[in-house]
C-alpha cells in the first residue's frame, strides 16, 4: 500500500505509528499482550507503548521485572501455549542478556521439535547509536539475529513501514524481531488509519535510478536518500532500496536493481565486518547479476569498535551523508 | 485427580487419594520408565542410537508421582533427563524410540533427538537441552492459562544444577509477583553433572530457595512415590485455585552416569549402592502388595508386560522410515521458504 494514495492516511511519528499498532492488535485480538520493562505507566522509555496501559490496564500491558532472560522466556512460553506476546527490550543491547531464550528456545523450537509447534513472537528492539548513550546502549545486533535459521529480522525506516511490519509480524507464525532506530522515532511520515500490513521479506524502492543501487537499511535509508539528492544535481541517478527486512532478504528487488545500475554500494549501521551489507554482497557476487557489475561492490558500515560516547566521535564511526557521497561518487566514476 | 472420600488418616496419601487402577496405573509407568532407559541404553551399545543420552533410572518416582494429579489440558516442561516425564504424561513409547532412532515417525521427525521429545497433544511441552532453559518457558505457558482462564496448570521440571542458573530465580520471582498457576519441581539428583549440590549450591536445601520468593516450598523423599504425590498434588491444587506457584523439591539419585561420557569419578561405588537399595519402583511395588492392592505374582506379570511393550517400542522404531536428507531443512518456518 502506498500512504499516498490513501485518503485516510495522517502524518505520525514513527513512534506514534508502532504505538497506533499495537493499539489496533490490542484491541481487536485479546491474546495479544504487551511485555516490557516500564512499559505501563512511565509508557516506555522512548515512549512507544505511552498510554496503551490506561486503555488496556495492567494485565495487557505488563511491566516485567528486569529481568530480560526470564521475560524472553516467558514471552516464548505464552506464544507457544496461546498468546501473540509483544516483547519489548528497553535497548536492543539488552537482548545479549536473553539470547537464550530468543536463540536456543524461540528460533529453534518449530524445528526441533519436527514442525509440532510455532512461536508467534514479535520482539521489538529500540536499536542503534546517536543518543550520546554509549556503547551498551547503542549497537545495531541486527545481524546476530539474521545469523539463526527460525527468525525473521525486519527493520523499519518509516512511520508508515514500522505500524505495517509490526502488524504482519503479529500474522506471522513464527517470532519476528522488530529493530527500530531510536532517532527515527520522532520522525514523521503518513501512516494509513486502521489495519494494513506491510510484507515481510519484501525490500521498497525508495527512489528510482539508472546510475548505482544504493541497498540501504533504517536509519541509512534517510541519510541515502539526502545524497542522492545532492547527487542528482550532479547528474548521478541512484537507485535507493530500503532492504525492510534483512532476514528472509528480497533477492529479486536487490539482484534486478544491480542489473540496471551495475553498481552496489551497501549502507548500514551496524559493525560492517560480517554484517548485513556483506549478505547483500555476497548475495549480489554469487548470482547472475554478478556479470552486470561495472565497478566494485563498496560496503559502508560501522567501524570496528564500540559506540563511542563523545558525540564527535559517534557520528564518525557510522556512516553519514557526506561519506555516501564520496562513496558513490567514486563508484559512479566513468558512469558519467 | 486425587479422590480424598478414604479418609483414614494412617494410610500414606497416594493410597487415600488414588484409586487402585491409578495405583497399579503408576507403577506400571514406572516400570515402563524403567525398562524404556535400559531399552535406550542397550540399543545405543549395539548402535542403533548415535549421540548421547541422560538416563533417569533411579527417578521414576519423581516423574510419575509429579503427574499423579494432571490431565491432558495442564502443561509440564522437561529436562535433558525427560524420559520419565514424557512417559509420565502419557507419551507413546513407539514414537519415543522412533525419536531416539531419529526416525520420521517419532515426536521430532528424528530432528530433536533424546533432549528435545515433546508431545504437544498430551500438554508435555518438551524436554530441553539448555539447563534451566524451560523455567521461564513454563512461567509463560502459565501466564497463558491465567490469561485464557483455562484453568490449566503447568508443572515445570528440573534438576539440580539449573537451581544455580539466573533463569531459575528471574522465573520464580516472575511466577510469584503474577501468581501464576505454576508448579516448580526441583529433581535433586545430587550431581549438576560432576559437581555436587554442596560444592555448588549456598543452600542446603533448594526448597529454601522458594523463601526467597514468596511461595511454599518443600523438600521430600523423591523416591517415595506417596511423598511425592503428595507434595505436588498439594501444589497443584494451590495453583488450580489460584493461590500461585509452588517449589517442590524430589530428593533422588540417578544410577547411570550424567551421560555416555560419565567416567563416574565423582562418587563412590558404596554411595550408588546405597541409593540402589532406596530404587523407587521397589518401594512402590512394596507399598501396593503390603496392602493387598497387587500380590507379587502380580507385580511379576505387570513388569514383564512393560518389557514386552518395549520391545514392540522398539520394533516399531526399528522399522520405521529415517527422514528424507532433501527435507533437512524443513520446519524452519511455519510459512516454508524456497
Amino acid at each position: 500500500m502506498n500512504a499516498m494514495d490513501t485518503p485516510e492516511a495522517r502524518e505520525l511519528s514513527y513512534a506514534e505509528a508502532i504505538r497506533e499498532a499495537m493499539d489496533i492488535a490490542l484491541e481487536s485480538d485479546p491474546r495479544v499482550v504487551l511485555m516490557g520493562e516500564d512499559i505501563g505507566v512511565y509508557g516506555g522509555a522512548f515512549q512507544v507503548t505511552g498510554d496503551l496501559v490506561h486503555k488496556y490496564g495492567t494485565d495487557r500491558v505488563m511491566d516485567t521485572p528486569i529481568s530480560e532472560l526470564g521475560g524472553a522466556g516467558v514471552a516464548v512460553g505464552a506464544a507457544l501455549t496461546g498468546l501473540r506476546p509483544i516483547f519489548e527490550f528497553q535497548f536492543s543491547d539488552f537482548a545479549a542478556l536473553a539470547m537464550e531464550q530468543i536463540v536456543n528456545q524461540a528460533a529453534k523450537l518449530r524445528y526441533m521439535l519436527g514442525g509440532a509447534v510455532s512461536v508467534p513472537l514479535v520482539m521489538r528492539f529500540p536499536a542503534g547509536s546517536g543518543t550520546g548513550a554509549a556503547a551498551q546502549h547503542s549497537q545495531s545486533i541486527e545481524a546476530w539475529l539474521a545469523h539463526v535459521p527460525g527468525l525473521k529480522v525486519v527493520q523499519p525506516s518509516t512511520p508508515e513501514d514500522a505500524k505495517g511490519l509490526l502488524l504482519a509480524a503479529l500474522e506471522d507464525p513464527d517470532p519476528v524481531m522488530i529493530f527500530e532506530h531510536k532517532i527515527l522515532y520522532k520522525s514523521k511520515g503518513l501512516v494509513p488509519a486502521g489495519h494494513y500490513t506491510t510484507p515481510i521479506g519484501k525490500a521498497a524502492i525508495r527512489r528510482a535510478g539508472t546510475d548505482l543501487t544504493i541497498v540501504a537499511t533504517s536509519i541509512m535509508v534517510h541519510k541515502a536518500l539526502a545524497a542522492a539528492e545532492t547527487l542528482a544535481a550532479e547528474g548521478i541517478e541512484a537507485e535507493v532500496i530500503d532492504l525492510r527486512t534483512v532476514r528472509p532478504m528480497d533477492r529479486e528487488t536487490v539482484l534486478a536493481s544491480v542489473r540496471k545500475t551495475g553498481r552496489l554500494l551497501c549502507v548500514y549501521e551496524g559493525v560492517k565486518t560480517l554484517g548485513v551489507g556483506a549478505e547483500v554482497s555476497a548475495m549480489v557476487a554469487e548470482s547472475d547479476a554478478f556479470d552486470f557489475l561495472d565497478a566494485p561492490i563498496v560496503r559502508l558500515g560501522g567501524a570496528e569498535c564500540p559506540i563511542p560516547y563523545n558525540p564527535d566521535l559517534e557520528k564518525a564511526v557510522v556512516p553519514q551523508v557526506p561519506g555516501i557521497l564520496d562513496a558513490a561518487r567514486a563508484l559512479a566514476k566513468g558512469r558519467i | 485427580m486425587p479422590d480424598t472420600a478414604n479418609s483414614d488418616t494412617n494410610l500414606p496419601y497416594a493410597l487415600r487419594a488414588y484409586s487402585r487402577e491409578d495405583l497399579v496405573g503408576a507403577l506400571r509407568k514406572m516400570f515402563l520408565i524403567r525398562k524404556f532407559e535400559e531399552g535406550a541404553e542397550d540399543s545405543y551399545t549395539r548402535g542403533l542410537i548415535h549421540g548421547t543420552m541422560h538416563l533417569s533410572i533411579g527417578q521414576e518416582a519423581s516423574a510419575v508421582g509429579s503427574c499423579m494429579s494432571l490431565t491432558d489440558a495442564d502443561k509440564i516442561t522437561s529436562t535433558h533427563r525427560g524420559h520419565g516425564h514424557c512417559v509420565a504424561k502419557n507419551a507413546d513409547l513407539g514414537r519415543m524410540f522412533a525419536e531416539f532412532f531419529g526416525k520420521e515417525t517419532g515426536y521430532c521427525r528424528g530432528r530433536g533427538g533424546s533432549m528435545h521429545i515433546a508431545d504437544v497433544e498430551k500438554g508435555n511441552l518438551g524436554a530441553n537441552g539448555i539447563v534451566g532453559g524451560g523455567l521461564p518457558i513454563a512461567v509463560g505457558a502459565a501466564l497463558t492459562a491465567k490469561r485464557l482462564g483455562t484453568g490449566a496448570v503447568t508443572i515445570c521440571f528440573f534438576g539440580d544444577g539449573a537451581n544455580n542458573e539466573g533463569a531459575f530465580h528471574e522465573a520464580l520471582n516472575m511466577a510469584s509477583v503474577w501468581k501464576l498457576p505454576v508448579v516448580f519441581v526441583c529433581e535433586n539428583n545430587k550431581y549438576g553433572m560432576s559437581t555436587s549440590i554442596e560444592r555448588s549450591t549456598s543452600v542446603k536445601n533448594i526448597a529454601d530457595r522458594a523463601v526467597a520468593y514468596s511461595m511454599p516450598g518443600v523438600t521430600v523423599d523423591g523416591n517415595d512415590f506417596s511423598a511425592v504425590t503428595e507434595a505436588v498434588d498439594a501444589a497443584v491444587a494451590r495453583a488450580r485455585a489460584g493461590e500461585g506457584p509452588s517449589l517442590v523439591e524430589n530428593l533422588t539419585y540417578r544410577w547411570r552416569g550424567h551421560s555416555k561420557s560419565d567416567r563416574n569419578r565423582y562418587r563412590t561405588k558404596e554411595e550408588i549402592a546405597e541409593w540402589m537399595e532406596r530404587d523407587p519402583i521397589r518401594r512402590m511395588a512394596d507399598l501396593l502388595v503390603s496392602h493387598d492392592i497387587l500380590s507379587e505374582a502380580e507385580v511379576g506379570a505387570l513388569e514383564a508386560e512393560t518389557e514386552q511393550e518395549i520391545r514392540d517400542a522398539i520394533a516399531f522404531a526399528n522399522q520405521s522410515p529415517a527422514p528424507l536428507i532433501e527435507d533437512a531443512t524443513r520446519f524452519v518456518y511455519t510459512e516454508e521458504m524456497a
